[in-house]
């Protein structure tokens, strides 16, 4: 469904990612794993279409070289990216009525924001107030929420648990691996190497740009030397 | 107590120039970050239009007045188009370097293909009528002036609030990228947000019309200067803010007529400016100043 090859990252003069091949299936959850600097922020923004780079990104068949911001979306790349990035100032409703904002199916909108508000009723009480006023964690889910307005076919995670208290981290997995066991396609940029690893079905280890160890969850979790590259514990 | 019923009607009047004016350049800069300072020549534009309708189609004031709208927006979104574009993810300052050089462009073509004099256009009498209520006297363009700006606001605020465009605009001055990355197309937030200046910038080209009844190469410069300075007060980039700028600054005016004496009245604008350079002293950033949009809450 997605396929990444030797693909090359840059912040102006700076190649962040050097030539990295990465595929994602349909109904998949693949894993970025490594630290900070590792460029995983930089492939997924590459995906989005808000970072230049350089090698191929392909979507269901097609190049995306061409294709704009907005277009990337609508062919159905939702990003629900680092740090959040709501609209702090529009109201929660306002917030999932923008992720909608390419559907023009007015009344499956309306019922998609109702499945929201019923799913995370937190979000529904404060429908009508300034989305800045959630919590870390409510802003984590309405981001999740907003992406998945759109209908995606895929869902690029950049870091969802980060900064988030270790209970809420396990509402957000436990979102994850709903939208995992309903089929929707993820690649899930993390830190946290445990949850990531037990959501994944294919991790890729990404350090200095490269990529420097993949496979299944299970490679990664049975091998103490990878786990301890990942978690930084010996 | 007339008196001080006839001076807030004034007030109200400048204000409500000086609000449409400072509402066109904040909406514009509330989403790129561009200061127009060629807003002044849409103002002209509508102007000059009035002039060549009267003249060549029709002397029916109705027609002149939505031709010159009209007008005010399409030069707004072909300014836009041709020349804001091109540099919009461009350093800051090539925006603002870019607003001085149409400016100076267009000022010169009305100098070159129109003329360097003032043109007079007198379609407008009928906003001039005097209206007695008791002992205090207004103008039909009063009137007309206040009530046209809070529909303006009003319209706006709705459009805003209420339409999936209005809070896709409102998002955009949050967080442009992130709107795009809802695959809401920049061209069209942009373009819109360029043609709801120039409507604005439209309607004060009427108001400013009917008081002047001419216009010329630098009409819009001064108006255009004060819609700075009330959205500097206000707060740069708040929509509420550059609406509550210019009444202020119309009202610190009129309030400055009155006080001073008449001996001191050449040095209105000095007083002005030095109530204005207070009120940033106290709030430096503008009395309503917009959040920073930090994202989140790490």
């Amino acid at each position: 469904m997605l396929e990444l090859t030797h693909l090359k990252v840059f912040h102006g003069p700076i190649e962040a990612v050097h030539g990295i091949s990465i595929t994602v299936q349909r109904g998949q959850c693949v894993s970025l794993l490594g630290p900070n600097g590792a460029g995983k922020t930089s492939t997924i923004s590459a995906i989005a279409g808000i970072a230049d780079y350089q090698g191929s990104i392909r979507f269901q068949g097609a190049d995306l070289a061409a294709i704009s911001v907005e277009d990337r979306q609508r062919a159905g790349i939702a990003l629900a990216p680092e740090g959040r990035r709501i609209f702090s100032n529009l109201t929660v409703k306002e917030n999932l009525l923008i992720g909608a904002a390419t559907r023009h199916d007015r009344r499956a909108v309306r019922s998609d924001i109702n499945h929201w508000f019923e799913s995370f009723p937190v979000l529904g009480e404060r429908r009508d107030q300034s989305a800045g006023t959630l919590s870390g964690g409510e802003q984590q889910m309405l981001t999740i929420a907003r992406a998945l307005m759109s209908k995606p076919q895929i869902l690029l995670l950049d870091e969802p648990s980060l900064g988030l208290a270790p209970l809420i981290c396990q509402q957000v997995f436990r979102l994850i691996k709903e939208l995992k066991s309903s089929g929707m396609t993820i690649l899930l940029v993390e830190q946290n190497v445990r949850d990531a690893l037990d959501l994944a079905d294919y991790v890729y280890l990404l350090n200095s740009g490269h990529i420097s160890n993949e496979g299944d969850h299970n490679v990664f979790g049975n091998d103490a030397n990878l786990m301890a590259e990942l978690t930084g514990i010996h | 107590m007339d008196y001080a019923i006839q001076q807030i009607l004034n007030a109200l009047s400048f204000g409500a120039e000086y609000a449409l004016l400072a509402l066109g350049l904040a909406i514009v800069f509330s989403i790129m970050g561009l200061v127009n300072f060629a807003h002044g020549e849409i103002i002209a534009a509508g102007g000059y239009s009035m002039f060549a309708i009267s003249a060549l189609l029709t002397g029916n004031p109705w027609v002149v007045i939505v031709g010159a709208l009209i007008v005010a927006v399409l030069t707004s979104v072909l300014l836009e188009r041709l020349a804001f574009r091109p540099v919009r993810y461009a350093d800051p300052a090539t925006g603002l370097l870019t607003a001085f050089g149409v400016s100076m462009i267009l000022q010169n073509l009305f100098l070159l293909l129109v003329s360097p004099r003032p043109i007079a256009v007198t379609n407008l009498y009928f906003l001039n009528w005097p209206i007695e209520i008791g002992s205090v006297q207004i103008s039909t363009l009063q009137i007309f002036e206040t009530v046209s700006t809070a529909v303006a606001i009003t319209v706006l605020v709705l459009f805003l609030r209420m339409s999936s465009f209005g809070i896709a605009m409102r998002a955009a001055s949050l967080d442009f990228e992130m709107v795009r990355l809802m695959g809401i197309k920049a061209n069209r937030v942009v373009a819109v947000a360029f043609a709801v200046s120039g409507l604005l910038a439209g309607l004060a080209c009427i108001f400013i019309m009917a008081r002047r009844g001419s216009v010329d190469p630098t009409f819009g410069f001064n108006p255009v200067l004060k819609a700075f300075v009330a959205c500097v007060v206000g707060g740069f980039g708040s929509l509420g803010g550059a609406v509550l700028g210019g009444f202020l600054l119309g009202a610190i005016e009129v309030g400055m007529l009155v006080v001073l004496p008449q001996s001191y009245g050449g040095m209105k604008e000095a007083f002005v400016f030095g109530i204005v350079a207070l009120i940033l002293v106290w709030r430096p950033n503008g009395i309503l100043s917009p959040p920073v949009e930090k994202g989140d809450k790490l």
